[in-house]
């Protein structure tokens, strides 16, 4: 900053101007009743929450204009505890704003810098201390002190090995066999194709054996969509082709960019849409990415009839399903 | 002496015996606190994480955290008899059977969302007016790091009820963690226990939940105000505010009452939202099935950045040697929000090293005064504001009744369009202001008195300003941009030292400002 050019020079802190109830009794008091009144009404709140959380059954619903039909119980509690903790705050501040001192006070600030001689004096300290431990003299002390913390440090993470089992090629594989039928979800059972019409969609999972259990994980691999187009409308090589059965098409409907349900089917266009990052996959073609971050094609599944002319795989899925990790070769 | 005065003075007497405490109490409880309605951003986000800390214990109380299956048989008819996870089925019961268990949930979401706006806006405020310049930098990384470890905690306790939006968001959580290369599918392993979702996740997160994350909050929150108390709190300039005093009230007994009542308004008005307006209404959703997932699928806000970012990813992976590196997964996912949220730590060392200036600084600045910075701040925010936005292309699809593809493909063009037109419009308009509060110093207020001249000519009367608006507005420094170092330390001429290059361009950048007007200016304009 140039300091040859004058500046304009500060005024100081302008002069302190009283309030009136500083000055006028009755305005005083009077601002006294307003805090008794706030702190009263926070006292009412607390009533309020207490009746509300006795009387107030907790079946109860009344409609209020925006709020819609509200459940009483929480609504009248919520209120009360609203205001009893709200007037206080009121209250304490209007205290503060017209009874208590608005003299605004100054006070000097200092440098943090710690003077020379104390710097100076600090470095020979902690130089000293260093000197009379000897760790730059003693140096196997301090390698062997070194390698002993580094590997001490390890073994919380040693530790941890047991947070879960290694990745294998379990993550690679799906519960769907060669002849495993599709069966609906929920209800599981059994389809045979004439139950979905042109343009239907429905939600399977490989068939289990009566009486076992569908784990979370096993159903986050075998998600499985089917759609029924007619089969002029397809668009697919030799290969792919064979892998429907009378138009029905069956993908895999775990997102293969992040892995959400990929549960959108928009019939007119025959796209189907991932709802969370809005990927698009054309039916049509085999589920390509035609929009949208996903860089692969769901997976498809090859179905067909089994000799009571239910749906079944014909063999399991050819690649991973789900998102993309490391390990996956494309 | 009173009764009262006797026992509050052996009380005092027996702690000062015991700790020397009244030496300390004595400085400090006439300590000076500045007042300006920005400094009570950073006290909504204290008081958010007190509430949080005392509804999150009262939901505690009731929530088992487990994925163990079990039939829900509560009073909410839709889903009675439906299989799901005990932490699903207790957080129903919290909502329903429990009295005071929904507001308290309800407070406790709000009181979340509030916490990471009042921090955001907080970090706005002290950005804006470069509060984080030296000797705060210390405070300024705590603050990233409060702010990363926000959205963290915010992301694993809406994840935690186990219904179908949140558990969609483990999943792409999931997604994200295995998409790192090398180590994805084992660090996804540990984390779930083997395969996703297993039922290790939702306990294990509970505990980094309530009681890892918050033990790091208390820690890092109570150094945050050590330090605001030690290095004392910056002021706004005005006129008897200089650079080395502190002008407000005194902590005892205006401050103290300013900011404890401050902390009951806050507290009220979480509690009057989570009465009247519904947040993560869990029963709408149902159990978590990787299977199913509902339209319209959105994180809390302080994710939706994120979240928009992963959808306009290009669809891009590399297959190198028979393995797979997912870039639309670890562009936005990672290696963006760390560019960032790095950058944003280590702005305060960054400006310093632009503008040469190591002096202490704790008069804020006016953010028109730093055009660069503040230019520099709307870019990043406009950054934000797009990708937010297309984290919620969907439900605007559906509102406005656009279609997806469109409103994917303006944020695709505008994240790298508009961020610099930002930019350049804001620094210009910090310019203008300049210009204008320059005009204001010099030739005075606008009255909107018209006078006509006895030749006929109309004019307007111009007041001038007081001398306090006058220091306001000129009280500034103006720095010059640094010169170009053309000979390095042993004096040799390096003047195309690329980094000196670029220190001296951003300086002169930094520098850009309209000449404050002087004393002298104003002598010029009298003697006219």
């Amino acid at each position: 900053m140039s300091n040859e050019i004058e500046a304009i020079k500060d005024p100081g802190l302008p002069a302190h101007v009283h309030r009136r109830a500083d000055t006028d009794p009755k305005a005083a008091k009077k601002a006294e009743r307003q805090v008794a009144i706030l702190f009263l009404l926070s006292a009412a709140g607390t009533v309020l929450l207490i009746a509300s959380y006795l009387f107030i059954p907790q079946d109860v619903f009344i409609f209020f204009p925006i709020l819609g039909s509200t459940n009483a119980h929480q609504l009248f509690l919520g209120l009360g505890m609203a205001a009893s903790l709200f007037f206080i705050g009121m209250g304490a501040i209007h205290w503060a704003k017209t009874l208590m001192p608005d003299e605004e006070v100054i006070i000097q600030r200092h440098e943090f810098r710690s003077p020379d001689e104390d710097r100076a004096e600090f470095v020979k300290a902690a130089k000293d201390g260093a000197e009379a431990a000897g760790l730059g003299r003693r140096s196997l002390i301090r390698r062997t002190l070194g390698l002993s913390l580094g590997l001490a440090g390890l073994s919380p993470l040693i530790l941890l090995g047991d947070l879960g089992p290694l990745p294998d090629e379990e993550q690679k594989m799906t519960s769907w066999k060669k002849g495993t039928r599709l069966v609906t979800d929920p209800g599981d059972r059994p389809i045979r194709p004439e139950d979905l019409e042109v343009g239907a969609v429905a939600q399977t999972l490989p068939a289990i054996a009566a009486g076992e259990h569908r784990k979370l994980s096993d159903i986050a691999k075998d998600a499985v969509l089917l759609i029924r187009l007619r089969p002029e409308e397809f668009n697919l090589d030799a290969e792919r082709l064979s892998w429907t059965h009378e138009g029905i098409i069956a993908f895999s409907k775990i997102c293969s960019h992040m892995g959400c349900a990929v549960a959108l089917y928009e019939q007119q266009t025959k796209h189907l849409l991932c709802p969370c990052h809005q990927s698009t996959f054309d039916v049509t073609r085999a589920a390509k990415v035609i929009f949208g971050p996903s860089a692969r094609p769901l997976p498809q599944l090859a179905i067909t009839v089994d000799s009571e002319g239910y749906l079944v795989a014909q063999n399991p899925f050819n690649e991973p399903v789900g998102p993309s990790f490391w390990g996956r070769s494309a | 002496m009173t009764a009262r005065e006797r026992i509050a003075g052996s009380v005092a007497n027996y702690v000062d015996e015991r700790t020397g405490a009244a030496k300390w109490m004595k400085k400090n409880l006439t300590k000076v606190f500045p007042d300006h309605w920005s400094f009570l951003l950073g006290e909504i986000a204290l008081y958010s994480f007190v509430i949080l800390l005392l509804s999150g214990t009262y939901l505690t109380f009731w929530f088992d955290p487990s994925q163990r299956e079990v039939i829900y048989d509560g009073s909410y008819a839709p889903l009675q008899g439906i299989e799901m996870s005990a932490a699903y089925a207790s957080a129903l019961d919290i909502s329903f059977e429990v009295r005071g268990g929904l507001l308290m949930r309800q407070i406790h979401h709000w009181s979340a969302l509030i916490f990471m706006a009042a921090i955001v806006v907080h970090l706005m405020r002290v950005y804006f007016t470069g509060a984080f310049r030296k000797p705060r930098e210390f405070n300024w990384i705590i603050g990233v790091g409060l702010l990363t470890l926000g959205i963290v905690e915010g992301f694993l306790g809406y994840s935690l009820p186990d219904d179908l939006l949140s558990g969609t968001g483990i999943r792409i959580a999931e997604a994200i963690i295995q998409a790192l290369p090398v180590v994805g599918s084992y660090l996804s392993f540990f984390a779930f226990g083997g395969a996703f979702p297993g039922e290790a996740f939702i306990p294990r997160i509970y505990t980094v939940h309530v009681l890892l994350l918050p033990g790091a909050f208390l820690a890092l929150i109570t150094v945050h105000l050590m330090l605001v108390w030690y290095q004392k709190h910056t002021q706004y300039p005005g006129p008897g505010r200089t650079e080395k005093n502190v002008v407000g009230y005194p902590l005892l007994p205006v401050y103290m009452a300013k900011a404890g009542g401050f902390f009951f308004i806050v507290f009220g008005v979480t509690a009057f939202l989570g009465a009247v307006a519904s947040i993560n209404p869990i029963w709408l959703y149902g159990p978590y099935t990787p299977a199913q997932v509902s339209a319209g699928s959105q994180p809390d806000w302080y994710m939706g950045w994120l979240d928009g970012l992963v959808r306009m990813a290009p669809p891009l992976e590399s297959y190198i040697f028979g393995y797979t590196i997912s870039w639309n997964i670890l562009i936005p996912g990672l290696i963006v929000p760390g560019i960032l949220f790095t950058g944003m730590a280590l702005y305060p060392f960054i400006e310093s090293w632009i503008t040469g200036d190591k002096r202490e600084h704790h008069l804020l600045d006016r953010p028109r005064n730093a055009p660069n910075r503040t230019a520099l701040g709307v870019m990043s925010l406009t950054f934000m504001l797009v990708a937010l936005i297309n984290g919620g292309n969907d439900i605007i699809a559906v509102t406005f009744d656009l279609s997806i593809n469109q409103i994917m493909w303006f944020s695709r063009i505008a994240i790298f369009v508009l961020p610099p037109i930002a930019f350049v419009i804001t620094k210009r308009l910090c310019l203008s202001l300049q210009r204008a509060d320059r005009e204001l110093v010099l030739h005075g207020r606008e009255t909107g008195r018209l006078v006509m001249m006895p030749h006929g000519e109309f004019v307007e009367v111009h007041e001038p300003i007081s001398p306090e608006k006058a220091w306001i507005l000129t009280q500034h420094e103006q720095m010059p941009a640094l010169a170009l170092e053309e000979h390095d330390a042993s004096g040799v001429r390096r003047p195309k030292a690329l980094k000196n290059k670029l220190r001296a361009r951003m300086s002169k950048a930094h520098a850009v400002s309209i000449p404050k007007a002087t004393a002298e200016d104003l002598k010029q304009i009298e003697n006219h």
